[in-house]
């Protein structure tokens, strides 16, 4: 047998979450490089995932399959395939970048009791910031469509106690409304995605009760299982039956994404959490829905995807659209960056059900690309953030005077969310406008409106922050330290890389987005002229 | 030679990238490193230019493919390169013109902090600008368009901290995007209807006819709207202006020779797309005219030279367009004034700059008056430069101008007719505006005063790194023209590319020139009458309402506030009030339905975390209880 890579991969995390939680509080620094090591390690691993995939080989590589709980056909199934290995890659490059960014997040306040520490213990920010990492990855690896549900669930938990636990430090409105707010943000996202959860629940006991009645071996959870027999026609659903557990899946991954109008829970939950945080929410936790997408509701549902299609994609252009006017609307800087991202999971979802190669390709490096730029915007905000002691793009003003460096990363972060051509965004945007237009042309060109409302809160939020005469309040503001400069500088290195060539990342990608498309029965549009000479 | 022109490229890129990475260390060199580098490509330049030369005019198309950019199943977009003479002329035009502009630069920008910087945006600059007349395909254009756009921003508000600076940038880009929506509809239109967008195969199948009309004149306005945009052309033209709040050398460079000029660009190497889609021909001719005017009537207005310049590169553009949609009978001339504009206006803005260099950074030219005296080599290099723009005959503005008035009666019939009639105001227009500003700022008394601090301004001629550019610019405004036209050596060159038509003109080219003469004299008439026999009021008079509203911009941003910003504003208001209290409320609501959720939300304080923690684990038992459940059914 061979070596359980995947498994190894979600496991080292989680030992690291377990080992820097055992840290003695008063070592807290070595907490933070155990936990770094940690990340490094899970790197090192997602690395030999990426390498040992062969993008022409079958659709799902790295498999994994044992019995769990052989009672109900529950089975402990991984396996990965191009789009799955992407994400991986992006959970693993995108953490220890936090850890990294968030490396004093943590640490005792000035004035603060024992007791205020019991919430906000130093090796307990970095333990759970692992253990998310652990169940995002299981996520991404579980082919056995109950295992998947046990993690997107059990992810709930350590991010709850992150959105909770640890904020921003008090700004000017103290410390108790602070609390207060951070508390209602992370009792909402636990109880909207919990509300997703439990309709998705119903749904998946109702799919193995589908799978049970019709199949010889009984009942089962496994995704391939499912495919080859609806493929062989062993397995048939009735209309009604598909549509409703696809719209039970689909209503999970919709509030996890977030897409309008379900999306209220993440600006609360980005704004109040520290910058770190805040990123591993957008672009990690939350890819896990639109990863969903692709995976379960496209590969189980076929028919039905392509019959809620019309609605899902005017709730992704209501969502590019709308978030982005929002963002527009703004004064807290990190509220503007949840609502920019709610544009762009309208992007992603736009992409995945344009039902197009292009389409679907271009989501998933969205996914990725989003991914690294909001965490390169996101997390120079939380610097810029943590000098002030303040989210609002008011108190600021003339930065690049005293601080251009911090400055010249903002820019860069901001001009990548606006997917300037030569970022990796812009690969991913056009992609998906393409893959759209293709198939809907009206569709491709609201969604264009979005290329210059983007433009417009970056821009504004860059000037407002940045340019100007400098604030007398901020005129002996320290630039980007050592630290920062190493945790923003890769990022903006990697968004650059994948704006100039992404092929390798296309070159996975691209045949699992051609079974996925084959699952739906779907071929992209020919051309009307044949051009090619 | 093929492989020579990724090395277009290379140089300005490495520029970028040393002088923005580079830090404090490159301070003492960065402008010097940023000038070879620009120097350099140049060089480059003129060596490929000499092996195209060498070909037959059938043969002079080099291509080079880098590498796959962007495979995802049918859509293949690559990293290539092609240059023709088409893009060879640009590139010729925009390594001269920009090495000559960094050059300058040294001396202009000598005693801020930050020159490194300025010399690593222009070298970005650079890059982006050869990378957009170089691509192979429509999404490496688009890269390229979009490259300059970011170039320009940065330039703009380079002096950031004038926020007048950073609001003109802003504006700059966000006005740039909105046309780039164009050229990104009008790429998603190809590639669904060719299932391509590289040049080499989009625009043959364009000229074969197999698309209907319909589609063309889709893809052909959606290009123009591009165009518009990056040229500021009516309706995208209020960015322009603004822009003029970066440093001189910027404007002359980015905003008056080479990057505005984009637009004509694209159409021009567009030119299959729009012949087999004729209204989107005439909507080009009608943008074209109706800026011709519009920046001519602006430029006649301002007191700002800059500003006035600026009124006068949109009016110059408005003719290149105009030329362009009247296809291949225009082609060649919107490429020779573009070629001639660059050198003439470059040379203006350098002057500009030159003077304000001297006056402690006046715009102002009721402030100016009498300088020739003072700034002899910058009188002389501006006033060629005028002579050269106004249409003085056998300089080069001269042969570009008359050859697009001529093609303009060209187009036949009343349109024709009207056309040449718009081209001939223009040029009226243009010989006052311009006399205007040769008056004010060179000839008459003395008017500047003390500023506010009680410094009064010094005139002086400026260092010999920015005398030495104007001068070859004054020597290229006053010969480009007679060498394009000597053996028809222009039209020779570029007709294999851009294709060559003669119209059926009404008037023979003596007329026009006996016309366009006539014009341009009236003009200079009217504004020496104006403004050089009489005393300038060092305050602009009151003005009729045709002078107040073209002193701002005839109110495109009193339209764009009322029709875009306002609305806008409301718009995001309105939403965040309904996100907040609809949206959201519903959801809360709901929540309230399924068991008074949201009133335990709102009554949580603080630490309740663990009966959630319970509460979520009560959640997981009941999952499992409820598959035992169906197990057993």
């Amino acid at each position: 047998m061979s070596f359980p890579l995947l498994t190894a991969t979600v496991v080292l995390p989680a030992i690291g979450a377990v080992a820097t939680a055992a840290v003695p509080a008063a070592r807290r620094e070595a907490a933070k490089w155990l936990a770094l090591l940690f990340s490094l390690g899970t790197l090192a691993l997602a690395t030999a995932v990426l390498l040992n995939f062969q993008p022409g080989g079958d659709r799902y590589q790295l498999t994994e399959s044992h019995a769990w709980i052989p009672a109900f056909g529950v089975r402990y199934e991984l396996g990965v395939d191009g789009i799955g290995v992407a994400m991986i890659a992006l959970t693993a490059v995108i953490v220890p970048f936090l850890i990294g960014a968030g490396w004093n997040d943590a640490d005792p306040r000035e004035g603060e009791t024992p007791a205020d520490r019991r919430w906000r213990p130093t090796q307990g920010f970095f333990a759970l910031i692992l253990m998310v990492q652990a169940m995002v990855i299981m996520s991404f690896a579980a082919t056995d469509i109950f295992l998947f549900y046990i993690f997107f669930e059990a992810m709930l938990i350590p991010m709850y106690f992150l959105i909770g636990g640890f904020g921003d430090r008090a700004g000017e409105h103290g410390e108790e409304r602070q609390s207060k707010q951070r508390t209602y943000a992370a009792v909402k996202f636990l109880l909207y995605n919990l509300a997703g959860g439990l309709v998705m629940l119903a749904a998946v006991v109702g799919l193995y009760a589908v799978t049970a009645g019709q199949l010889e071996g009984g009942g089962t959870f496994s995704l391939q299982a499912i495919t080859e027999a609806r493929a062989t026609g062993e397995l048939t659903f009735a209309q009604n039956t598909e549509r409703l557990l696809f719209l039970g899946f689909f209503l999970a991954f919709a509030i996890k994404a977030p897409l309008w109008p379900l999306h209220t829970w993440l600006p609360n939950a980005m704004g109040e959490s520290t910058a770190p945080v805040a990123v591993l929410i957008t672009a990690v936790v939350d890819k896990v829905g639109t990863f969903a997408m692709l995976r379960f509701c496209l590969g189980l549902f076929p028919e039905a995807s392509v019959w809620a299609t019309p609605v899902v994609l005017a709730l992704a252009l209501v969502s590019i659209i709308y978030g982005a006017l929002l963002a527009l609307g703004q004064r807290d800087m990190k509220r503007l960056i949840a609502y920019a991202s709610i544009s762009h999971f309208g992007f992603i979802v736009l992409g995945i059900f344009a039902m197009t190669g292009q389409g679907q390709s271009g989501a998933t490096l969205y996914m990725v690309n989003h991914g690294i730029a909001t965490a390169a915007l996101m997390l120079v905000a939380g610097f810029l953030i943590s000098r002030r002691g303040s989210r609002l793009i008011a108190d600021y003003g003339g930065v690049q005077k005293t601080a251009p460096v911090l400055a010249g990363t903002f820019l860069v972060g901001g001009l990548a969310t606006l997917s300037l051509p030569g970022t990796g965004p812009f690969v991913s945007e056009f992609l998906v406008l393409v893959g759209t237009y293709s198939r809907y042309p009206v569709a491709g060109i609201i969604a264009c409106a979005g290329i210059v409302l983007a433009a417009l809160y970056v821009l504004i939020l860059y000037q407002r922050t940045m340019t100007g005469p400098t604030r007398p309040d901020l005129e002996r503001m320290p630039d980007l330290r050592p630290r920062e400069l190493a945790v923003v500088g890769p990022l903006i290195a990697l968004v650059l890389f994948l704006g100039v060539f992404p092929k390798p990342l296309t070159d996975i990608v691209d045949p699992a987005v051609e079974h996925t498309l084959s699952d739906v029965g779907v071929e992209d549009p020919a051309p009307e002229v044949e051009a090619r000479p | 030679m093929e492989s020579l022109i990724g090395l277009l490229l290379a140089p300005p890129l490495l520029g970028a990238a040393v002088l923005l990475l580079g830090g404090r260390r490159l301070d003492r060199v960065g402008h010097w490193i940023g000038t070879a580098l620009a120097a350099t490509s140049f060089a480059v330049a003129v060596v490929l230019f000499a092996d195209l030369l060498g070909r037959d005019a059938g043969d002079r198309t080099l291509t080079q493919h880098l590498y796959s950019w962007i495979p995802v199943g049918g859509f293949q977009a690559d990293i290539a390169f092609r240059l023709d003479q088409l893009s060879m002329t640009f590139v010729l035009l925009i390594t001269s013109v920009g090495t000559l502009i960094h050059l300058y630069s040294v001396g202009y920008m000598e005693h801020d902090e930050r020159r490194r910087r300025f010399f690593g945006y222009l070298n970005l600059f650079l890059a982006a600008m050869l990378l957009l007349v170089l691509a192979d395909n429509y999404l490496l254009l688009y890269v390229g368009w979009e490259g300059v756009g970011l170039a320009s921003f940065l330039l703009i508000g380079f002096w950031q901290h004038k926020p007048s600076a950073a609001t003109a940038a802003k504006k700059a880009f966000v006005v740039n995007r909105v046309g780039d929506i164009g050229l990104a509809i009008a790429i998603l239109v190809m590639f669904t209807t060719f299932g391509t967008f590289a040049f080499g195969e989009v625009l043959p199948a364009a000229a074969e006819g197999g698309a209907t009309e319909t589609t063309m004149t889709l893809i052909g306005l959606m290009l123009l709207l591009a165009a518009c945009g990056k040229s500021a052309q009516v309706p995208l033209q209020s960015w322009l202006g603004d822009a003029m709040e970066g440093p001189t050398p910027v404007s002359a460079l980015i905003h008056a020779a080479t990057m505005v000029t984009a637009g004509v660009y694209l159409i021009v190497r567009s030119g299959a797309i729009f012949e087999a889609a004729p209204d989107a021909q005439t909507a080009v001719i009608v943008v074209g005219a109706v800026t011709l005017i519009f920046g001519a009537i602006v430029g006649c207005a301002k007191d700002d030279i800059k500003k006035a310049l600026a009124g006068s590169t949109m009016s110059q553009i408005g003719y290149m367009m105009l030329a362009a949609g009247l296809g291949p009978i225009g082609f060649v001339f919107a490429i020779m004034h573009l070629v001639t504009h660059g050198f003439f206006k470059a040379g203006l803005f350098l002057g500009a700059g030159s003077v304000m260099h001297g006056m402690n950074d006046e715009v102002d030219m009721r402030r100016y008056g009498g300088l020739r005296r003072y700034m002899p080599v910058t009188f002389v290099t501006f006033g060629l430069g005028y002579l050269a723009i106004i249409g003085f005959p056998y300089l080069s503005g001269f042969f570009s101008k008359d050859e697009i008035i001529y093609a303009a009666f060209g187009r036949g019939g009343a349109q024709g007719w009207i056309l040449g009639g718009v081209t001939l105001l223009g040029a009226g227009l243009t010989a006052y505006y311009m006399t205007r500003i040769m008056i004010l700022t060179f000839f008459g008394e003395k008017r500047w005063q003390p500023d506010a601090a009680g410094n009064e301004p010094h005139p002086h001629e400026s260092p010999r790194t920015m005398t030495i550019p104007m001068i070859v610019l004054a020597v290229g405004s006053v010969f480009a023209g007679f060498l394009f036209n000597l053996n028809h050596a222009f039209v020779d060159w570029l007709s294999p590319v851009t294709g060559i038509a003669e119209g059926d003109s009404p008037v023979s080219h003596l007329t026009v020139s006996i016309a366009a003469t006539t014009v341009m004299l009236i003009g200079v008439a009217i504004a020496w009458l104006q403004y050089g026999r009489r005393p300038v009021p060092d305050h602009a008079p009151t003005g009729r309402w045709v002078t107040r509203a073209a002193r701002r911009d005839l109110l495109q941003d009193d339209f764009n506030h009322a029709a875009f910003v306002l609305p806008g504003n409301y718009l995001t208001r309105g939403l965040v009030y309904v996100d907040h209290k609809l949206v959201d409320g519903v959801v809360n609501g709901t929540a309230a339905a399924f068991g008074g959720l949201s009133g335990r939300l709102r009554r949580v304080q603080n630490g309740y975390a663990r009966s959630y923690a319970v509460s979520m684990f009560g959640g997981a038992a009941l999952l499992i209880a409820v598959t035992l459940l169906m197990r057993a059914v």
